[in-house]
Formats: C-alpha cells, structure tokens, sequence
C-alpha cells in the first residue's frame, strides 16, 4: 500500500490532533495561524493535499513557508521566502475585517458550551485569580474568519460551562446567536480536542460531542468537559493518520518534537 | 540635512519625561531594548506604557517601577508562557499598576486614528466580547449611511514613540524590511519620536531605496546608531531573535529577587548598549543573521 494511505501504526494523541486539524483545510484557503499544533497543522496541509493555501500570521507575514518550527509568531523565518509582507494595519483591515480569511485557528484556557473563548483572565476581571496575556488579534479572528477551528485539550477547568470573561464570541454569547450579533464569519465549526471532536449544534450552538478517537469512551469525555455534554447519535470515528503524514511531521515539520510530542 | 544624531542617554535625557505616554513599538521584531533600559537607568517614574505586545521589555520596564499603567492587547511571553511582573503587578491586591485593555486590532486602530489626527478610529469588532465592559472607552457609532453600529476606539496620542529600525540617515528618514509591525502608524501619532538604528547612513543610501523608507524625516526628533538595540528581540538580515533568552526570562521574572538581580546586572550596572554586548561574547556570534540579499528593483523612468 502506497504511504499516502497507508495508516501509521503508531502516533500520539498531539500527532492525532494536528492530522485532524490539517484535514479541516481546504487548498486555496487563506489561514490565520498561530504557533504550536494550528503553526504544524498548516504546514502539515500545505505539504499534503492543501500546496494552494495562504499562511497569515497577524504579525504581518503573508503566504509564510517558514523554514524552521516558529517559536513566536513574529520569527523571522516568516519573513524569509513569503509571499508578502503587510503592516498589521493591513492584516487586520484589508485582510480580516475585510472578509479575505477562510479559517482562523484559535486556543484558550477556557473554552465554554457555546465556544466562547477566554484568554484574558481567570476569576474577577478586576480582581485576577490568574491574569492571562489578554486578546490579541483573538477577539476580531473569532468575528471575521470565516471558519474558526478551536484546538485544546480537554479538562474540567479548561471546558466550564461558561467563561469566567468572553474574550472571543464563540456560536452563541450573552444570549445573542452570532446572526444576531451581526457576526460576518461563520464562528466555531469544529472543535479538536485530545479525545475528540466537538462541534456546535446547528439549532441551539452548543458544542456536542460528534466523533471520538479508538479507545476513548463518551463517559471520559463527559467527565472532562463542565456541562451535561450531549453526544450526536451515531458517534463517529475519525480517519486516522496516515503513515505518510506522521513522517512529515516527524522528520520535516517537527524533527525537534516542540509539538507532536 | 539637519542632523538629528545623538547618544541613547541624551535621546531620553531630552526627550522622555516623568509621567509621559510612551510608546517603544515593534511586533516581536525592532523592540528596543536599548531604550527601555535607558529609560530604566534614568530613573523615569509614572509613565504610562503602550504597545500592543508588552514583552519583555515593559516586564523589565514595570518591575523597574517606571510605570504606573499599560495600555495593551496581549501581554505574554511570546512562545513562553506570561510576564511574571506584569502578573504580580496587576495580581496584586490592590493592583500595582493600573491597565486599559484592547485586542491587537483596536490597537492598530488606536495608532491609526492617531496618526490621521482624527478623534477615533471605526472597526467592526467586540460585539458579544466582554472586552467593551472591562474598557470603557470602547465604544460605539452609528453609521450615518448604513445605520448600523460599530464599534469605535479613542486615537492614540503618545508624548513619545521609539522605533527601532535597520537604518536611517543622520536626519531621520527611517528604512525597515521584514515585519512592519504598526511602527509607521506610532511614528505618526506621536508628538515626539526616537529612531534608533543598526546603521546610520547616507542620504543617498535612502534615496536608492526609497521604497523602504517608512518615516520620513520630518517625523523624526532624534536619531541613535544603537547596534544590537533590539536584542533579545530582532532586526531582519542583522540578527536572529534570541528565543533562548525569551525562555530563559521566564526563570528569572518569576522570582522579583532574581529579576532585580538580573536588572542590577544587565541595566543598571552598564553604561549602554555596547558596554551590554560586551558583557555578553559569543552572543553576536550565535545571533547574527545569514546573509539573504534582495537583488532589488529598478527605480529607471
């Protein structure tokens, strides 16, 4: 059987996760990525069936094909070889309010029952339990691309109810659905978790549990996630990881294992 | 051609007061360090700092007692994790230093409408966010035309902006590659502004360029030649960012007595930016950039 689909006999769950979340992209997309498993996902797309899409980074690097793993979304490697290099000014107005950006991929410390996102502060905003960095492009990502993907890894405190502080707008926030908002972009259509993949109900927009990986059960989702999680009737599986596509991401993208570890 | 050049220590000397709005810009690329640790050395007191990415350098900044509030839209350590100074501060009960928080798009929206004197700058962002009910002064607007409502942030206005750049001629005109960051937009909306370069160069340089030249000289006040002025930060084709030191910061923020001692050691003890170098052999070497020239473009008619 060719590599290309052949199934890898072994990989880690982060290995899982940045496959999946490389499957979600579309050739011709343009991405606003971030660094860590989205940074790795996006290469791993751009190398396999997705060579047309557009890497943005919100430091200004546009088409990116970085050489080395960033470790900051400013490296310099992002500059080298891209297609163009825009103030943020750009990115953030021509490029994302714009409506010129298919996917955003975003992460938090918490993410709520409807993909609300919180990356500013835990406990009182006056009164910080922990202060967290705070938005960045986050907030405006969350509104304006036009597929949000949330990566992030399941646990109790990580997936409450609700956010201690909404620093992005998930599907459905203070009672407003995102039409109501006047929300442009489409907001979270999946959500990849280290034991499956959340998405949000169509009706309703909470996130419902719709595929979970071998040897995981719905019970050690639900006794991860903070809200009387529903799971969509049949439960599906995922495609799991090529052997192709962990050879990539072990010797090409990741050789340091930063991330796939 | 006036020249604009002097030293580090007389650039804030003159040009940084006690209580001022300052801005040092720079996305993760041309932060200059060399400032804010002058700025440190010289003892200034209850400025209030903005950009949209703390960084090190306002953790250095604020655990040196320089500020007494931040304007911001995501203070991290890039890759790294947080700003323990930063945390302390504003973990505190009651919080040491006072913040006004935006996301990065309302920051280049407040340096925009700064650097187009108009009052505020109109986006659409923040609906369903809670960032308008922790800052007040985001706000909204009704389109005249549409009707429909926007959001809105006041202009920035800062007393004084330093920008780091490649380089620049000895009255100002300020070229950058690599990333932009929103340097033009600060430049712009500050009253005042510090340039300081990995080269001073001549006039002509600019003129064979002039393309790259992102601040004129007009907008310009002083010019300092500040080799390695961004490091641990970067400058594109002259040195590498110094991802080591921004791990390494973590470890010595999260204790204030090895911070202080890190200050002590590194700010205080040294007279400016070549004497840092010095302190540091083999850092030159491991950072510099590999050379990768742009053939360039024909500028004929």
């Amino acid at each position: 059987m060719a590599i290309e689909t052949k199934a890898a006999t072994d990989y880690t769950r982060n290995e899982l996760m940045t496959v999946l979340a490389a499957r979600e992209i579309r050739d011709g997309d343009v991405v606003f990525v971030g660094i860590g498993l989205p940074n790795l996902a996006c290469n791993l797309a751009r190398r396999t069936h997705a060579p047309n899409m557009c890497l943005i980074y919100e430091s200004g690097a546009v088409g990116a094909a970085p050489e080395r793993v960033p470790p900051s979304i400013g490296d310099p490697a992002l500059v080298t070889g891209s297609l163009m290099v825009a103030s943020m000014q750009d990115i953030f107005q021509a490029m994302l309010q714009n409506g010129k950006i298919q996917v955003g991929f975003l992460g938090g410390a918490q993410i709520d029952r409807y993909g609300n996102i919180n990356t500013t502060v835990v406990g009182d905003y006056r009164k910080p339990k922990v202060r967290l960095p705070g938005s960045g492009g986050a907030c405006e990502i969350a509104i304006h691309a036009q597929r949000v993907l949330l990566v992030a890894k399941l646990d109790r405190r990580a997936f409450p109810e609700q956010v201690d502080f909404i620093t992005s707008p998930g599907a459905r926030s203070k009672g407003k659905t995102r039409a109501q908002w006047g929300h442009p972009g489409r907001g979270p259509v999946k959500c990849i978790t280290n034991m499956g993949i959340l998405e949000p109900d169509d009706q309703t927009g909470e996130l419902v549990l719709t595929a979970i990986y071998p040897g995981v059960t719905v019970e050690q989702v639900r006794a991860n996630v903070g809200w009387a999680l529903q799971a969509r009737s049949p439960l599906q599986g995922v495609a799991l990881p090529t052997a192709r596509e962990i050879k990539l991401l072990r010797e090409k993208l990741d050789p340091k294992r930063l991330h796939i570890k | 051609m006036k020249n604009k050049v002097v030293s580090m220590k007389e650039a804030v000397a003159g040009l940084v007061h006690d209580g001022d709005t300052v801005v040092i810009e720079g996305f993760t690329h041309l932060i200059c360090f060399a400032a804010g640790h002058e700025i440190i050395r010289q003892g200034r007191r209850d400025l209030t700092l903005a950009r949209l990415t703390p960084d090190l350098i306002y953790d250095q900044m604020i655990a040196a007692g320089t500020a007494k509030k931040l304007i911001f839209s995501w203070a991290g350590n890039p890759g790294v994790g947080s700003l323990h100074a930063f945390r302390r501060a504003v973990e505190a009960a009651p919080p040491k230093l006072a913040i006004e928080e935006y996301s990065h798009f309302g920051m280049v929206a407040r340096f925009a409408a700064g650097s187009a004197n108009l009052p505020f700058w109109v986006m659409r962002d923040y609906q369903g966010s809670d960032i308008p009910a922790a800052n007040p002064l985001i706000r909204s607007v009704k389109c005249p035309y549409t009707g429909e409502e926007l959001a809105t942030v006041p202009a920035l206005r800062p007393d004084v902006t330093i920008i780091h750049a490649q380089r620049a001629d000895k009255s100002g005109n300020t070229q950058i590659w690599g990333l932009l960051g929103v340097q033009k937009e600060a430049a712009f909306a500050s009253r005042k502004v510090i340039v300081a370069v990995e080269e001073i160069v001549d006039e002509s340089v600019v003129r064979s360029d002039p393309n790259r030249t992102l601040i004129p000289g007009f907008q310009v006040d002083a010019v300092v030649r500040e080799p390695w002025g961004a490091h641990p930060s970067f400058a594109q084709g002259y040195y590498d960012r110094d991802n080591d030191f921004y791990a390494g910061w973590d470890k010595i923020a999260r204790d204030e007595a090895s911070l202080k001692r890190y200050l002590d050691e590194f700010v205080y003890r040294v007279s400016g930016r070549a004497e840092y170098m010095k302190k540091q052999p083999g850092l030159a070497e491991r950072l510099s950039a590999k050379n990768m020239v742009c053939p360039g473009v024909d500028y004929g008619y």
